[in-house]
């Protein structure tokens, strides 16, 4: 499948997201605001919207628009003006609603829609890889370098406020990159389905892992095996990609779970 | 010039969101390097008086202070440990001894500080001083309810703080492990001079090492040497006023 130009593109996007999905979704699933990507992922397609109707790229008005529904939940949420699941819901609704009106403006109520709720492995071109490759790097880099920091605060918020590690500051981050994570899966896995791949590969590693690191690097080897899983199969069966990965990741939260019983049964 | 003291509250009353007064017309100086425990009966206002020391909530009405700032904008936090009340994990992934203790020494190190051999040390001696060496690389979960309480001990000691306020520290910890953490909190005392703030409704553990009890009632009931506390009050969850 490596022949044909758009497979090999496809698995380079692939790769920076199978890594970067589940390592920011690692730390929103612990901080259990594993539905913050499925709010931001329904204001990125307000954003696809809008770019499809100022003719502009969609992927670059999904970014604007995944960064500020990502920094609005977030800003709710700290300033209690609403529950979190509270600002998730508004948020995501607003987003789902003002994408729908802004798309039949356009007049492109069409495959052409599907392809970003979806995914499709068909639309990637060379420039795209370069953009997801330099953001995707700069996310992972972020992320790399405030790990611990993060970890901190997953493991006690107030302990660590109290301590002075900047808690409001991490958290605009996490949802910056939350954001910046949807955007850049928009087109492989889609609007929809981009928070199952910050999620679920999380969900999995939980079941199996030994520490917070292992847990971590676990969920990214099955963030990574589920891209690449899903797009061989998705290729070879003709199947649209976002929704293959998803069960491919799925299943191996399954697999997971009966692993983990096994083990801890057997201790 | 005169020291400022490590806490100051100075007529403080608080409530939460609107409702009833929690605190009333609080006053309340504890210097730097002192000991004291804070007891009272359930609901009397211990967690919110320790809250609005560290700044986690704002007064109502006066002010609160930490070495002389207000305490909501005091500048060196990383001199300051918490260990929270019944200070369970949120999170569900796997988090081993050595992972909590850890994340205590980060605000000394910075955000983006790296973990340094030094580091690594102080994480070791403070699983060491909780008497979990052996635990060290054990998933939390797989302790007893008093060995996880007693890693999140470790925590706090591990940013070497010099204000240390521990909110019912020895919930769940058996009555060794209990005389063994007043022995260390003791030795903070009198060999780093760490200001302590013990809060709990039972305060056995500590009590020889105390040079200062203060009782908690919706507002101070009692302050002075736990020698002098009146006989009635002796088991302090049934202080009523
Ligand atoms: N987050 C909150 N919101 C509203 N009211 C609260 C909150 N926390 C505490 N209270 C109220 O404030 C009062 C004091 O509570 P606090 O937790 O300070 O007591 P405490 O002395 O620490 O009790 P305990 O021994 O049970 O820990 C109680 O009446 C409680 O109902
Ligand atoms: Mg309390």
């Amino acid at each position: 499948m490596f022949e044909s130009e758009f497979m090999r593109l496809a698995f380079a996007v692939g790769a920076v997201i199978g890594v970067l999905a589940p390592a920011v979704g690692f730390f929103l699933v612990q901080r259990r605001l594993s539905l913050i990507g499925d709010g931001i992922g329904h204001v990125a397609f307000a954003g696809v919207a809008l770019g499809i109707l100022l003719d502009v790229s969609p992927i670059l008005t999904a970014l604007v628009a995944a960064v500020a529904g990502g920094v609005a939940i977030e800003w709710l949420r700290s300033r209690r003006l609403a529950a979190g699941d509270q600002a998730l819901a508004l948020v995501f609704y607003t987003g789902i609603a003002a994408g729908v009106v802004l798309v039949s403006l356009a007049g492109s109520l069409d495959v052409n829609l599907f392809q970003y709720l979806f995914g499709s492995i068909l639309t990637v071109t060379r420039q795209d890889v370069v953009v997801v490759a330099l953001l995707g790097l700069a996310g992972l880099l972020c992320i790399a370098v405030l790990y611990r920091a993060f970890s901190a605060v997953v493991i006690d918020e107030e302990g660590a406020r109290v301590s002075g590690v900047p808690v409001g500051f991490l958290n605009v981050v996490l949802a910056v990159l939350a954001a910046l994570t949807v955007a850049l899966s928009l087109q492989i896995v889609g609007v929809l389905l981009i928070a199952a791949l910050m999620v679920l590969p999380v969900t999995a590693a939980t079941r199996i892992g030994w520490s917070l690191a292992s847990t971590m690097l676990l969920s990214i080897g099955l963030g990574l095996g589920s891209v690449f899983l899903g797009l061989t199969i998705s290729y070879y069966a003709d199947l649209p990609p976002g929704g293959t990965i998803v069960l491919v990741a799925a299943g191996g939260v399954a697999v997971a779970a009966v692993g983990g019983a096994l083990q801890s049964s057997t201790r | 010039m005169q020291v400022a003291p490590a806490v100051e509250l100075e007529s403080v009353s608080f409530a939460y969101g609107g409702g009833e007064t929690v605190l009333r017309e609080v006053d309340l100086r504890i210097g730097t390097g002192e000991f004291v425990a804070l007891a009272g009966p359930n609901g009397g206002g211990k967690t919110t008086l320790l809250r609005l020391v560290l700044g986690l909530e704002r007064p109502a009405a006066g002010a609160v202070r930490l070495y002389g700032e207000p305490a909501e904008r005091f500048s060196a936090r990383d001199t300051l440990g918490y260990l929270p009340q019944r200070a369970s994990l949120a999170l569900d992934a796997p988090v081993t001894v050595r992972e909590i203790v850890a994340a205590g020494t980060l605000p000394a190190r910075g955000v983006f500080g790296p973990l340094r051999r030094a580091d690594r040390a102080r994480v070791d001696e403070a699983i060491a001083l909780v008497g979990l060496a052996e635990r060290t690389d054990d998933q939390l979960r797989l302790l007893s309810g008093g060995q996880q309480q007693r890693a999140m001990i470790a925590k706090a000691l591990a940013g070497r703080p010099r204000l240390l306020a521990l909110d019912e520290p020895t919930t769940g910890v058996d009555a060794e492990s209990q005389e063994a953490l007043g022995e260390l909190l003791a030795r903070l005392h009198d060999d780093l001079g760490v200001t302590i703030l013990y809060v709990s409704h039972e305060f056995g553990a500590v009590e020889h090492h105390v040079e200062r009890l203060v009782l908690v009632r919706g507002a101070i009931v009692f302050d002075g040497p736990p020698s002098e506390l009146p006989g009635l009050w002796h088991d302090p969850s049934h202080v009523h006023v």
